[in-house]
């Protein structure tokens, strides 16, 4: 069994970095995790997040969250990106792959990825 | 051939809903199920699935503030929902639909909190008959512990998944026990050393 003796590792090293809470971070990436995000896929695409922004090292400056239904059920798995000082992103249908890739253009990159959010889908 | 009951959906949108729901995994159901725990605001949540040779049985046990009697009876129509941008709630009914078409069902029980502060809760049981055609394969349970955790560090889960004769556990009040009482379960590598423990567990 995966040692206890690992978790107290990784306790000191939680101790020793600030954690971050949410508001404080630069970026927030919040995914809809209502019955019809569920439905639509959005567990791996949060995975997929947390993952990508732990091994990228974005965890300073990135926090990301869950929230419920939107209504607008039809365009999930729903992912919404709030900058400290630019509009909110929303990114609509997104899988996995689009996730990854949110991450490199948008979180690390800065540009959003036009073709990926509402307006581009709705149009 | 699958066949899903769809009857007592009318719109077109919750069809698809169910379709999609419906043919994929039960640990999404189980996610969706706990959601309405933590909106209840209990701080622990059991959830034990126990596999025989016939049957499924999961439960999903909170200490939240429960519902009353009127609210009970409701909680099992897809017409019924807490929540207000969309009056549609669909958690309950589609647990409700996945065990009855395997020839199971549901039992919901609940206490609230008015009634009995230190007994309040409620536990939603769950029976698949895991023979039929029509039953859901559980699915990624993992994902779904983790997700949780992600989405309400602050709960305590006690997760416990009995399969024939072995079983496997994870309780995040032992793990505050060794990471401390403000630990934050959220941390990316708090949940990437749940995840791996529960796959050494299920390997």
């Amino acid at each position: 069994m995966k040692s206890l003796e690992e978790l107290a590792t990784i306790r000191e090293r939680m101790q020793s970095q600030v954690i971050l809470r949410e508001g404080q971070a630069e970026t927030r990436v919040v995914v809809g995790m209502g019955t019809c995000g569920i439905a639509a896929g959005a567990r791996p695409v949060l995975n997929t997040l947390v993952e990508e922004v732990m091994n990228n090292d974005l965890f300073k400056k990135v926090t990301v969250s869950q929230n419920g239904c939107i209504g607008m059920c039809n365009f999930e798995p729903i992912v919404e990106v709030f900058g400290k000082d630019t509009d909110r992103v929303t990114y609509v249908k997104v899988t996995p792959e689009m996730a990854k890739e949110i991450v490199q253009k948008h979180l690390i990159g800065g540009t959003p990825i036009a073709e990926y959010t509402i307006e581009a889908v709705e149009k | 051939m699958r066949r899903h009951r769809k009857a007592t959906v009318t719109c077109s949108f919750a069809e698809e809903l169910i379709y999609d729901i419906a043919v994929k995994e039960l640990s999404l159901n189980i996610l969706d199920i706990v959601q309405n725990s933590i909106a209840a605001e209990a701080d622990l949540v059991e959830i034990t699935v126990t596999e025989s040779e016939e049957a499924l049985i999961l439960s999903v046990k909170d200490n939240g503030y429960g519902m009353s009697e009127e609210i009970l009876a409701a909680v099992q129509s897809p017409f019924f929902t807490t929540r207000t941008t969309r009056r549609v709630g669909m958690g309950i009914p589609l647990l409700k639909l996945e065990a009855e078409q395997t020839g199971g069902g549901i039992d919901i029980v609940s206490r609230q909190r008015n009634v009995c502060p230190d007994c309040c809760g409620t536990e939603i049981v769950a029976r698949f008959n895991i023979n039929h055609i029509d039953f859901t394969p559980l699915g990624d349970m993992i994902a779904t512990i983790v997700t949780l955790m992600q989405g309400a560090p602050e709960v305590d889960y006690v997760f416990t998944h009995i399969k024939h004769d072995r079983s496997i556990v994870l309780d995040t009040r032992d793990m505050r026990l060794i990471l401390g009482e403000d630990a934050n379960l959220s941390d990316p590598m708090v949940l990437q050393w749940v995840k791996g423990m529960l796959m050494e567990q299920y390997a």
